[in-house]
C-alpha cells in the first residue's frame, strides 16, 4: 500500500515512520502540511513531534493545517489514519476521537519503554495482533495523558473502541488508555511510538511492527 | 477599535498539573495558606471597527473553535474597552 507520512513544521518521527511503513512492504509516500494533496495514498500517517511548537495546545494548530482538509475527509471515507503521540493529539483536536490528551499528571516528559496490552485488533492498524497480547514499545511524551468525560470513556469501552491500554499507568491517563480508534475503527490515535520499536538493534524489540503489517491485511 | 478579552480555564474535573506544580512551589518561597491553583489563559484581542453582536458572537466562536478546547477547557468572553 502507498503510506502518506505527514510533515507538519516541528515534526520529529517522520522520518521513523516512513522507515517502519518501508520495513513493513509498503511504500511510504511523504506529504507535506502546506499542500492540499494526498499524492493517491491508500493510508495516513500523522507522526510525533511537535507540530508548531504545541503553540496553544499540543495538535490545535496543525488540526487547521492546509492538509488536514484532505486527512479528515479520507478519514471520514474510511481511510486508514494513523496518529501517534503528536498525530494522536491532532486527531483529537481534529475531532476524529473523541478526548483530549493533556500534560502527564507526574509534570514530566518521560522516555522509557512502555508494556502495553492490545484491547482490540478489530482495526486497520492493530488486526496482526491477538487481543491481550502484551506488546512493549517506546513512550516519549510530555502530554500524553488522555482524559474524556466519563459518559464518552464508558462508550469508547462498550464499543470496544479501547485500542491499547498501558500495564501501569505511566502519565495519569483515564482508565490507562493508550491508543483509541474511531467507531469503524479505520481511525488510530496512539500516544506510545511502534515505529520506534520495529528492529531489535536500535528499540526495544520489534512489537511495534504489527501497526504497520496491519495495513491492507484486513478490510476493516 | 475594540478590546475583546478571552479567558479560558481548564474544567473544574480536568486535572491542572501546571496549577498543581505553582501551587508546590509557593510554600517553597514563604508564600503559605494558599489552597489550590489552577492555571489557564488569557486571550486579548484587538478587534477593528465597531463590535457589533455579530462580531462578538464571532469572537465566541474562535473560543470555542481555535482558542479553548471544550472537551478539557472553558472560556469566558469579556468586553474590556
Amino acid at each position: 500500500m502507498k503510506v502518506g507520512v505527514v510533515t507538519f513544521p516541528g515534526s520529529l518521527d517522520d522520518a521513523d515512520a516512513r522507515r517502519a511503513v518501508r520495513h513493513a512492504g509498503h511504500e511510504a509516500v511523504a506529504l507535506w502540511h502546506g499542500d492540499h494533496d494526498l499524492k493517491g495514498v491508500d493510508a495516513i500517517l500523522l507522526p510525533g513531534g511537535f507540530s508548531y511548537g504545541d503553540y496553544l495546545r499540543c495538535g490545535a494548530i496543525a488540526r487547521f493545517a492546509p492538509v488536514m482538509t484532505e486527512v479528515v475527509d479520507a478519514a471520514k471515507g474510511g481511510m486508514p489514519v494513523l496518529g501517534i503521540c503528536n498525530g494522536f493529539q491532532i486527531l483529537c483536536e481534529s475531532h476524529l476521537l473523541p478526548g483530549a490528551l493533556i500534560r502527564n499528571d507526574h509534570r514530566k516528559f518521560g522516555c522509557l519503554d512502555q508494556k502495553l496490552v492490545i484491547e482490540s485488533n478489530r482495526t486497520a492498524w492493530t488486526n496482526q495482533y491477538e487481543v491481550g497480547q502484551e506488546i512493549t514499545i517506546v513512550l516519549k511524551n510530555g502530554e500524553g495523558s488522555f482524559v474524556a468525560d466519563e459518559m464518552t470513556l464508558d462508550m469508547l469501552e462498550a464499543e470496544g473502541q479501547v485500542v491499547a491500554r498501558y500495564v501501569g499507568n505511566p502519565n495519569g491517563s483515564q482508565r490507562a488508555i493508550a491508543g483509541i480508534s474511531n467507531a469503524a475503527g479505520n481511525v488510530v490515535g496512539l500516544m506510545p511510538h511502534p515505529e520506534h520499536a520495529i528492529e531489535d538493534l536500535v528499540g526495544p524489540g520489534t512489537d511495534g511492527l504489527g501497526f504497520f503489517t496491519s495495513l491492507g491485511a484486513l478490510t476493516v | 477599535m475594540a478590546r475583546v478579552v478571552v479567558d479560558v480555564m481548564p474544567k473544574p474535573e480536568i486535572l491542572d498539573p501546571q496549577g498543581k506544580a505553582v501551587l508546590g512551589a509557593l510554600p517553597r518561597l514563604g508564600f503559605v495558606g494558599v489552597a489550590d491553583v489552577r492555571q489557564g489563559k488569557r486571550f486579548e484581542l484587538e478587534i477593528d471597527g465597531e463590535l457589533t453582536d455579530e462580531r462578538l458572537a464571532e469572537v465566541n466562536e474562535m473560543a470555542e473553535k481555535l482558542l479553548s478546547n471544550p472537551v478539557i477547557e472553558d472560556f469566558k468572553v469579556s468586553v474590556v474597552a
